[in-house]
């Protein structure tokens, strides 16, 4: 521990719309573990229900503005206003959300301040990057919110019910694009007991709607990306797109979509018209809602509107801001798994490797310089167009081979099995047919065994293969000396097996136990 | 009407009817009763709560099978009745006697061996059987007598292999010979030529005609077959003993069923087939475990053959930081979640009962307590859980790798007793390792690492150092495990 500790500040959050701080009590121990100070400002987490004596608590120190903006290192949620930028230290490091693509003016800012910026919505979308990752943390949160708020807003009841008081039709969501957001709100919705429809351009996504009880509605487009994210359509594809979600939201009680674009106005997805076709009481939660633009036509930014026809219109901005005790813990969760990344030493001093692609990727300020956009980072999950193609040619090649190999020695057993009953005495037929049988059952009934009890297993299935008993005692009594004495050693051995084996086994199983079975 | 005529009918065949037939009809039922209930046996025990049901169901299939069979023993038995009855009541009394004294005495860490020794029962009794058939029906020019020949052949083969094999995984196993592998120059040429020597031995000995002639390739064709499965077995190390456990498992049923083709005899095939897959499967789990191919595992020769080129120094390294039981105390009493993660060390010590007994205490201080189970601790599948269950640590507390491998970052500490490969990074980091491509537990996740080891100098069954020791939120606890874990439990 040459350096001294760094010091951590968790300032207030500076706009009066943000209910959320960046870092919850229940995170502070592990930044503690790291080596830093954490200075709370006094008050900082008041919105969420998060209070000074629980920052104190965990061992985090209470300060005033200056002291929170002074620290080595300030975390907050967004790139805070000039007022606050202007008492923090140069050289100093801020994480935060900066959104550099829409906003460059603040890169010339940082560079003139002399200070290294980690840009947590610049997190590359590659798997060990994830932990980081706050836009799919805040996104899950607020896929989960959407289906709360459309709820609240929707006349009838989620699952449907057959009571004395008449049968309901379980509410019908329909959520359109399948990312965190969209596939939180894909789980939220069939948990609570709708029946669920998504829709994506990235046909990939298939299983996981799936496996949240979605039902996944494709669209005769498809689209691959190379970094993760969904990318603009064409024109063309647009417009059939349009007409698929289209379609579908006439049918569903409740619309959810959830395409945004990093950097670019959100693309439009159900029209005028499409929302006008729709049922009246259904509800429309628009995720993509922005001031640059949103995923339906009418959708008015950050308010709840009723159409003529009688559907309402929710357009918050920011959802996970409405959960914010869960969304700050999250927040700051992800705020310590950076701080692990780039506090290798745990000596409290963060060393940033311009190596790691990951903390590359989120650096766009560097002591004063600009080091933004970063160099691509492809991901491995979907491979860039141009290499796609070498790449399928490579399976194709490299398919077969494995294939054949798995496969060799079952068609080996099989030829086997083909010659064997081919010479086999006729007689035997009947054997062979009780031998698979026999084989087939013992394969299902044995995977059905949990681990804990392979080996009671192996015991008792060793108790029953001294069934080889009864050869011995059927050629006992033969009144051939030799194979008398033979059968006599085979009988006391495999006896041995039969009270060893089914006895040790009862010796085991009696003694597994379940906590309240004490 | 019909019916009535039927029933009639069947009526006034049971009235001319011997008792012979009686017999065999009751035989088959027995017969066919006692392999359902060994299906439901292997059924229950897939849960705990009807592993015990699951148990005496299979009891009392073997009595019903047992009873059955005697019954025709005696009844086409050639001799006098009673002399039959005596000599198969008093070897099943002999062995009934072995078998409860071994059963009551084999302690819950000898569990490995005692399996294998019965495995090599199986396989000695399979054996038996085979040359008993042999002659009872020896050789003589026909075509179904030729395919029953090779069927005896196949019988000893089997069963004489599994006999051997299992004796020397039994001596591994009991520590009473090395458990390093036997590395032969040319071993897999020496298997190759065995196998061809057994195939063209039960030829010869298909080919033969009476007994005298044939018990020579028969001899012959037993010798060779011992010699090629103790060779198997020696040629793999000590920590593949879960697979080659397994596999002697499998290939005990297999004998088993062999020798019911020998005899027509459907519920030994049943019952021989039973045994044989569920042995196939357990062998299959062990090698995902470990992520290795099956024919890697029985080609042997894998750990200790180049400890010097995986085992680098522990300078390379660095420092490990080595801890007082105190200092491990404190930090159990501070933690809120706590794994450990037993291996086969555990075993060895017989540090179970104490490793169940902190658990108790901390679990009475408040502390969340799980156990993390990796597939291939221990040197059987499931060892583990049996010395946990032993040592009354509830199942419920009890998890597998699978289950915990995500959560080990909200874990405060983890105690490793005795585990090395399966807690070992470089399976994730280092491609070029031994045993790259292993599932490991993610121990080195949690807050704190604490590793109960004997010393720094024995490297983990593969022969790879692990870098885990040496990583900063690593802490040694050096010493027998036993102890280790009794100084712990006594500074709490």
């Amino acid at each position: 521990m040459s350096e001294k500790k760094m010091t951590i500040g968790i300032p207030k959050e500076p706009y009066g719309y943000q209910m959320r701080v960046s870092v919850a009590p229940q995170n502070i121990e592990r930044l503690l573990k790291l080596g830093y100070e954490v200075l709370v400002q006094h008050d900082a987490g008041v919105k969420a229900d998060l209070y000074d004596e629980q920052y104190v608590a965990q061992g985090a120190r209470i300060v005033d503005e200056a002291a929170a903006w002074g620290a080595d290192v300030v975390v907050c949620m967004n790139t805070p206003p000039d007022e606050q930028l202007a008492q923090m230290h140069p050289g100093a490091l801020l994480i935060t959300r900066v959104n550099p693509r829409a906003n460059p003016q603040l890169l010339d800012k940082f560079e003139s301040m002399g200070i290294t910026v980690l840009a947590l919505d610049c997190v590359p979308r590659i798997s060990r990057a994830q932990s980081l990752d706050v836009l799919s943390s805040m996104m899950n949160i607020a896929g989960y919110k959407a289906v709360i708020e459309a709820a609240d807003s929707f006349g009838r009841l989620f699952p449907g019910q057959v009571t004395a008081a008449g049968k309901m039709p379980p509410a019908r969501v329909y959520v359109i694009g399948a990312g965190v957001a969209g596939l939180s709100a894909i789980g939220t919705a069939s948990s609570m007991g709708a029946i669920v429809a998504a829709t994506d351009v990235r046909p990939e996504v298939f299983d996981q709607v799936e496996s949240l009880g979605g039902e996944f509605i494709e669209i005769p487009v498809k689209q691959e990306s190379s970094d993760g994210y969904a990318r603009e359509m064409s024109s063309d594809e647009q417009s059939l797109a349009q007409q698929l979600y289209a379609e579908q939201a006439a049918k569903s009680d409740i619309v959810i979509t959830t395409a945004q674009i990093p950097g670019r106005p959100s693309p439009l997805l159900l029209t005028a018209e499409a929302i006008h076709n729709m049922k009246p009481g259904s509800v429309i939660v628009d995720m993509g809602a922005s001031e640059q633009g949103s995923n339906t036509e009418l959708t008015k930014v950050d308010e709840a509107i009723t159409t003529d026809n009688g559907v309402t219109i929710i357009g918050y901005t920011n959802l996970a801001n409405r959960l914010p005790a869960q969304a700050s813990q999250m927040f700051g969760q992800n705020v310590v798994n950076l701080f692990k990344l780039i506090t290798p030493q745990k000596d409290g001093c963060y060393h940033l490797d311009e190596e790691d692609e990951v903390v590359r990727g989120m650096t766009i300020t560097r002591d004063g310089q600009i080091t933004w956009p970063p160099p691509p980072v492809s991901v491995s999950a979907a491979p860039a167009p141009q290499q796609a193609q070498p790449a399928a040619a490579a399976q194709a090649e490299a398919a077969p081979q494995p294939r054949w190999k798995k496969l060799w020695w079952k068609v080996l057993l099989a030829a086997l099995a083909v010659v064997l009953i081919a010479v086999a005495p006729a007689s035997m037929a009947n054997h062979f047919i009780v031998f698979m049988l026999a084989v087939v059952v013992g394969f299902y009934v044995i995977t059905a065994v949990t681990h804990s009890l392979h080996t009671p297993l192996m015991s008792v299935t060793n108790a029953i293969s001294g069934i080889i008993i009864v050869g011995a005692i059927l050629l006992a009594g033969t009144g051939n000396m030799v194979v008398t004495v033979l059968a006599a050693i085979a009988m006391v051995i495999a006896s041995i097996n039969i009270f060893g084996g089914f006895l040790v086994s009862h010796r085991m199983l009696k003694m597994f136990q379940r906590s309240s079975d004490e | 009407m019909d019916n009535i005529m039927v029933i009639s009918g069947a009526g006034d065949m049971l009235m001319d009817i011997g008792i012979w037939d009686a017999i065999v009809r009751f035989q088959s039922l027995a017969y066919i009763l006692a392999a359902l209930l060994f299906i439901l046996a292997l059924a229950g025990l897939s849960k705990q709560k009807t592993a015990q049901r699951g148990n005496v169901l299979g009891m009392i299939g073997m009595a019903l099978a047992l009873v059955a069979t005697i019954v025709v023993a005696v009844a086409q038995s050639e001799q006098v009745a009673l002399g039959t009855i005596a000599i198969i009541l008093g070897t099943i009394a002999i062995g009934a006697c072995i078998g409860v004294w071994k059963a009551l005495r084999v302690k819950m860490t000898g569990m490995p061996e005692l399996v294998a020794m019965l495995h090599s029962f199986v396989g000695a009794a399979a054996v038996l059987v085979g040359f008993n058939s042999f002659l009872m029906d020896p050789g003589f020019p026909s075509y179904d007598n030729a395919f029953h020949m090779g069927e005896v052949g196949l019988a000893v083969f089997i069963g004489a292999v599994t006999f051997t094999g299992s004796i020397v995984a039994y001596l591994k196993l009991s520590a009473k010979m090395s458990g390093k592998p036997l590395t032969l120059p040319g071993r897999n040429l020496i298997n190759l030529a065995l196998v061809v020597a057994c195939v063209a031995l039960i030829a010869w000995f298909v080919n033969t005609v009476g007994i005298e002639e044939g018990l020579v390739p028969l001899s012959i064709l037993t010798a060779v077959s011992l010699v090629l499965g103790a060779h198997l077995v020696l040629a793999i190390g000590g920590g593949d003993m879960p697979v080659v456990v397994s596999m002697l498992n499998s290939y005990s049923g297999w004998a088993a069923a062999m020798a019911g083709f020998t005899l027509g005899n459907d519920l030994l095939i049943i019952t021989g087939a039973l045994v044989g897959s569920s042995g196939a499967y357990l062998s299959y789990i062990m090698c995902q475990g470990m992520n290795r191919s099956f024919a890697s595992v029985i080609l042997g020769g894998f750990g200790g053959g180049t400890p010097a080129a995986a085992g680098g120094g522990s300078e390379e390294m660095g420092e490990y930081t080595e801890a007082t039981p105190q200092e491990v105390a404190e930090r159990l009493k501070a933690a809120k979640r706590v794994v450990i993660a037993p291996g086969y060390g555990m075993a060895v010590a017989q540090a179970q009962y104490p490793v169940a007994d902190l658990t108790r205490k901390l679990i009475d201080r408040g502390v969340d307590v799980k156990f993390a189970i990796h597939p291939v601790a221990g040197r059987m599948p499931g060892h583990m859980n049996v010395l946990l269950a032993e040592a009354k640590v509830p199942y419920d507390n009890v998890f597998e790798m699978d289950e915990v491998n995500d959560d080990f970052g909200d874990v405060d500490v983890v105690l490793v007793v005795g585990a090395n490969d399966t807690v070992n990074p470089a399976a994730e980091t280092e491609p070029s390792s031994p045993i790259a491509g292993m599932p490991v537990m993610h121990v080195w996740e949690a807050g704190t690492v604490v590793v109960s080891k004997r010393s720094m100098g024995n490297a983990g069954y593969a022969g790879v150092q692990n870098p885990l020791f040496f990583n900063e939120n690593t802490d040694m606890l050096l010493g027998d495990a036993k102890d280790s874990v009794e100084a712990i439990i006594a500074a709490l």
